[in-house]
Order: structure tokens, then sequence, then C-alpha cells
């Protein structure tokens, strides 16, 4: 069998510049680009393209019967829908063995909107539901290589994204969050180094889309979000157990980094990761408008008054709807690109609730200013509970989650 | 020695517990004994007595129709993948005290049965009538699965009925659900022999209790015992759970609400648990969220703490564990 995974992209990467690449069909999915063609992404190109695997009910069904509880909603409704080697997590997992989960974020803003918190979201659910431990790594030195910050401005972005993140209910005794500038060294940087020298500077090139005119930084740097996933990596925790699984919850644009960390993986004596990916939260304005942090109308920030939340959700949330009522009533609403049942989709817990708004909006019984209705008492609610939550964050609870200590507990 | 089956039959009248009796020619197997009784309308029992690699023993009494994997039930028992053995016939005639082919729940009003473990089918509870043999095999009774509470508790015993076709998976993360009935310490003779009293035991409440899981889950799990959190029992770090403590919250609040309320309004408890069901599914995850607010900032503040004691006092600040 292959050492190498299909490292994939190379082919159908496309860089900004090339203006008129960028205007035909092809979709760019990369850790710091992602555009789609004329009609959205393509998930099942994405999925054909990256070479993973789609999550089937089956594997949904058997998450839930190995967890006694029922699957997240994300599952249910095909939010996380791709992953790399689950099946083999959970193979382990039914054995009485363990794995521990991964993720991370790059701090580049202090405001956090929705499609932020789903990653987050969902691995609290896994580490509920599995009882495991959590690394999450705040690549704080990512966002200093790639945006006009200076690193004073990304450590202190980090923190305080850090607080937003404890806010989505992580358990203290099982959730070691690090930042890079705090972390950085020792057996972490004796990994990177390892897996640096397994990458040739053509194949980083082909993964990422560097370019001659990238500053050195940028192209060291994805060995730091690789080694994360080695649990050699943090001694603290894990000493003894370098062959210790390692599952990783992220949107499916992390794609790249954790092919080329599977590739490696074995080559120098490690468990290659697991993966289960999402889709990409859309924009409120329309999948094929961007969300971003100058324009604040784009997204739901977890900063929101009920207000705003109403404000934007009615003015600005994308809807499916026909022009008229009537018209409406005749011909329904067009759910592919209404942004208000999408949201709902990711939002709204009850699946009955949910598929009967859909099929009353579709066939015109609903109108658009009911689900929205619907939309903002959901949201109102979820941003209300964050903001609760994230109001008991302190600094010394910070400092306790970032503290390099030991996790006792950890599979407890 | 041994109660004979008149003897057993006048204690099952003296505590007032409704039976039919039929006999019948001595019958050792359950087919045999569903050609004398299995047109009645009753349910048939097959009764297996047990054996673990420690010689502790075990009564499985189960509906006719029940299977029963020994390998699941030895694993579900925490003995292991093959810790379970069908018992020799020594162990039926010494400690039982009933013949060959008379495993039955009531062979446990002997004194010589007292550390004899039994696990119940929850299938009788569902049937009017069961049939057991009363310590001999040419006569079978009849009677409800209360009333063979009744009987059991009377003679020291807690029924626990399980559902015994349930194959829960078994690892470092689930304990064996069933790990309750293995009998701890040696078999216990030293009680006085002529001491057979009905004795009182504190009947807790054995309302079928729902193992820790979300209300939609079709739990295939339902171990009606005496309730006793099985969490609790193992490490004291499971004070820490959240999921557990807002269970816990959730069972302090709603017996109280639901009697009070239906008290109040008149209303059945039954037609109020299912409202409060739906509601407890709502107030969940607020409730698990505060509750892990305060979980990190406990931790948190202890955190500080053990900073604290260790920048000033080093090792000296904490009291010696030896």
């Amino acid at each position: 069998m292959a050492a190498t995974e299909s490292v994939g992209t190379e082919v159908s990467f496309v860089r900004k510049e090339d203006g008129e690449a960028a205007a035909e069909e092809q979709q760019v999915v990369n850790p710091w680009e992602v555009s789609a063609g004329k009609g959205g992404i393509d998930y099942d190109k994405l999925v054909d393209q990256f070479g993973c695997q789609r999550l089937d009910d089956a594997l949904v069904a058997r998450v839930a019967r190995l967890t006694a509880r029922p699957p997240h909603r994300f599952l249910r409704r095909g939010i996380f829908f791709a992953h790399r080697d689950l099946s083999e997590i959970l193979d382990l997992y039914e054995r009485g063995e363990r794995f521990y989960l991964y993720t991370g974020r790059g701090p580049s803003s202090e405001a956090l909107h929705l499609g932020h918190l789903i990653p987050f979201m969902f691995t609290k659910y896994l580490q509920d539901a599995f009882k495991v431990p959590l690394v999450i790594q705040l690549t704080d030195d990512e966002k200093f290589l790639w945006k006009n910050l200076t690193v004073e401005e990304t450590k202190r972005l980090a923190r305080e994204n850090a607080k937003d993140i404890i806010a989505c209910g992580f358990d203290v005794e099982r959730t070691f969050i690090f930042s890079d500038f705090n972390y950085v060294g020792g057996a972490f940087y004796e990994n990177m180094v390892k897996v640096a020298r397994c990458v040739t500077y053509n194949k980083v090139v082909g993964i990422f889309g560097f370019t001659p005119e990238d500053h050195i930084g940028k192209i060291g740097f994805p060995p730091v979000q690789a080694v994360p996933s080695f649990p050699s990596s943090f001694p603290h925790l894990f000493s003894g157990n370098d062959q210790l699984r390692c599952l990783i919850p992220c949107a499916i644009d992390q794609d790249p980094y954790f092919r080329m960390t599977r590739d490696v993986a074995p080559r120098i004596g490690y468990q290659k990761p697991s993966l289960i990916e999402s889709r990409f939260f859309p924009a409120l304005q329309g999948e094929n408008t961007k969300m971003s942090a100058s324009d604040p109308n784009s997204a739901i920030y977890v900063t929101d008054s009920a207000k705003e939340i109403k404000t934007k959700v009615n003015k600005y949330a994308f809807s499916g709807g026909q022009d008229s009522i009537e018209l409406h009533r005749k011909l329904g609403a067009n759910l592919d690109v209404d942004v208000p049942i999408k949201y709902l989709n990711f939002f709204l817990e009850d699946d009955n609730e949910l598929e009967h708004i859909k099929k009353e909006y579709k066939e015109g019984r609903m109108l658009t200013g009911e689900v929205k209705q619907q939309l903002v008492a959901v949201l109102s609610e979820l941003v209300a509970r964050h903001q609760r939550a994230r109001a008991q964050v302190t600094e010394e609870m910070v400092d306790a989650f970032m503290a390099v200590r030991p996790l006792p507990n950890m599979f407890g | 020695m041994g109660y004979t089956k008149e003897q057993l039959l006048a204690r099952l009248q003296e505590l007032n517990i409704d039976f039919s009796c039929y006999d019948h020619p001595v019958v050792l197997t359950v087919e045999e004994q569903s050609k004398y009784v299995g047109h009645l309308g009753g349910a048939l029992s097959k009764n297996l007595l047990l054996k673990d690699k420690k010689h502790r023993l075990y009564i499985v009494s189960a509906l006719a129709g029940t299977k029963v994997d020994m390998k699941i039930l030895s694993q579900r028992l925490g003995l292991g993948k093959g810790g379970l053995r069908m018992a020799p016939e020594e162990n039926l005639l010494e400690v039982l005290q009933v013949p060959l082919g008379c495993v039955t729940p009531f062979a446990l009003i002997n004194e010589s049965a007292s550390a004899v473990s039994l696990l119940l089918d929850q299938g009788f509870k569902s049937k009017q009538i069961c049939y057991f043999h009363p310590m001999t095999n040419d006569v079978t009774i009849a009677l409800s699965s209360s009333n063979l509470d009744k009987f059991l508790i009377s003679v020291g015993k807690q029924p626990a009925y399980v559902d015994l076709e349930a194959s829960p998976v078994v690892g470092k993360d689930s304990p064996p659900d069933l790990a309750d009935f293995v009998p701890s310490g040696v078999p216990n003779s030293s009680e006085s022999v002529e001491n057979v009293k009905p004795t009182n035991v504190p009947h807790q409440n054995v309302v079928p209790k729902e193992k820790q899981c979300l209300p939609e889950v079709k739990a295939k799990l339902k171990v009606q015992n005496k309730g006793a959190e099985k969490n609790q029992s193992k490490t004291p770090t499971k004070g820490t759970n959240v999921e557990k403590f807002v269970n816990d919250v959730f069972d302090i609040i709603s017996p109280l609400f639901l009697s009070e309320v239906s008290k109040k309004l008149n209303v059945k408890q039954e037609e109020l648990s299912s409202i409060l069901d739906g509601f407890r599914e709502q107030a969940a995850p607020d409730l698990e969220s505060v509750t892990m607010s305060l979980k990190n900032a406990s931790y948190t503040a202890g955190f500080e703490a053990g900073f604290e004691t260790m920048l000033n006092l080093g090792l000296n600040g904490r009291p010696p564990r030896k």
C-alpha cells in the first residue's frame, strides 16, 4: 500500500492573482482561501479531489450506538460530512482503546461569528460523548505571518479568542489550550523539525500554493499545525504513549495540512491522525458572498444583541422566497439559496420542526418573514447562552486552561 | 435441612401471596413442563444455575423464550469473556437444596443459598402469570412477578430485573453494567439457622431508572435495580461529571414537582411526567452550560491556590500524604 496519499490539490490549485482563472468555474479551497464557482461549493467534487471519505448514515448510527446518546445534529444533518479513517477510531474505541481530539483556531480577529463556533460546538459534543481529552491550538504565529499584525496583538487576540472557546463549554479537566508563541519548543519543536525534514519545497508549494514571492515564514509554517496530531508533542499529557491516536474535527479547508501530516506520520514512526470534516458556514448575505470582519452585516457575531440579531436577519439574510406574497404562495421558496433555512439547518435542534418549516416554506405556505422570525428566536437563544458563559470566563480561567499541567482525569 | 415444597407453600400463604398450584409428573425440562401447564396462558420460565471462576453462584431466571448468551452475561457481570459456566449438580443439591432440573428463585428461601445472586428477566414484569417450580419438579406454581417480589423481599433478597438480551459495550470507558450482581464476600452461613422470619429489608424504590442518557435515546440498557448510581461507587472523581450533576438535579426536582403539582392541580402524575421530560430536554443545555462554568471556575480557583502555595511555600505548603 502506497505510503503517500493522494495529495490531490496540486492539479486544481488556482491562485488569486490569476484573474481569468478565478472567473472560471474552478473552486478554490485551501486554508487561506475558499471561493466557489457559480453554483456554490461542489462538495462532491471536493471530496473526490481531496480523496477523503463521505460520512454515511451507517457511520453516524455507529457513533450513536458507541456513545449511547443521539448523534449531534451536525452529524444528523450532514454538516460534518466527510472523514478520513473515522471508522478506525471507532473500531479502537469499541475495543476499549483511547484517542484524543485536536482542533484549533487562527486568532485573526477579536470578533467571533457563529461560523467560527461550529467546529468548537461539535468538538465539545465529541469530548462529552467519547469522554476523551482535547488539545486546542491557537495559531497566533500564523496570523502574524499572514496578516498585518504585531506579535503582541496576535497574542492578545489568542487569549481573547480562548475566552470564547472556553465559553463553548469545554471541560477544564480534559482540555489543554495553547498558543504557538507560548508553547512551541521542546518536544513540540522536535516533532516540527521531524515533519519539516519529510516535506520538500515542491511538495509544500503543490499543497498550499506558495510562490517564490512568499516569505519563508509562510513556507515553514505547515509543520506547526501538523504536529499537535502527535501525542509526543505533549509530553506533559501523553508521555509514554506516543502511539495514541488523534481525531481532528475541522472545516474541510484545513484538509491539506492533514493530508501532508498523514503522509509524513508513518515515515517518522507515528500514527496517522483521523479527520472529521465540515461544510462551510454560509455568509448571511448568500453563499457566494464572503463573511468579513470589515462588514458587520455579513455575519452574526457572538457579541450581537438580540436587537442586532433581529435586524441583521431581517435586513441582510439572503432569502430564497419569492418577491411577492402571491408569487410565493404559488411557487414556494428556493431552499438551495435561502440563508435562513441554511442557518436553521445548523442551529435548530428539533429535526421534526426543521422538516416542517422546510416543507411549508418550500410549498409556499410559510413566508420568509415567518422563517426569519424562527431563526431570530433560535439564534438569540444560542447567542445569549454563549454570552452568559463568556461572562463567567476570567483571565485566571484562561491561565488554568492554558497551563502546562497534567490532566489526570482526561479519560474519566 | 432445606425447605420442603409444603413448607414453602405454607410460607407463601403466610405472606398472603396469591398463587396457583399445579401437580404433574416429574419434569426435568421446560418442554416437558409446558406439556402440562403450557396451555394455561402463563409464562414459562427457564432457570439456570451458573458459577463463576471464583465459585460464586448465580440463578438466572428468564422467560422461556428469552435468549441468554452466557458470554455476554459474563462480560456484563465483569467476569471477562468466558467467566460463567453451568454449575455442577452438587451445587444444586448442596447450596440450593433442590433436585436436578429444579432451579428456581424459590430456592433462595434456603439459608444455604443466601449468597447466591439472582438475575430476573425483565420480561417477567409484563406477564400476568409466571410459572416456577417450588422446591420440587412435580409441581408448578403460578404467580405474578410482583408476588414473586414479595417473596424475595421476605427472604432478604432485593428483586432486580434485567434486560437479559441486551448486549451493551463493555470496555475501559463503559464498566460492566451488571457488576453489582456479583456476590461480594464469602457465602455467609453464620446467620442464625432457625431465623427465617420475613426480614423487613428497606424496600428501595425499584422504579425503572433509565441509564444516564438523554431522554430521546431508546436506551437498550435499562438496568432496573437498586437505582444506585454505579458511577458513584467507583472512583470519587466522578464528582466532577457535569452531565451526572445535571441529572441528579433533575432527579431531585422532578419527583417533588410532580407530587406537588399533581396534588395542587389534581392531575395524575403520569400525565405530568411527559411534560416534565420535555422540559428536562429543553433545560438541559442551559443547565449543563452553567454547571460547566461553575466547574471551570472552581478548578481555576483551586489551580490558582495551588500555584500560589507552590510559589510561596514550595512542597512544604501541602500536608504530607503518607
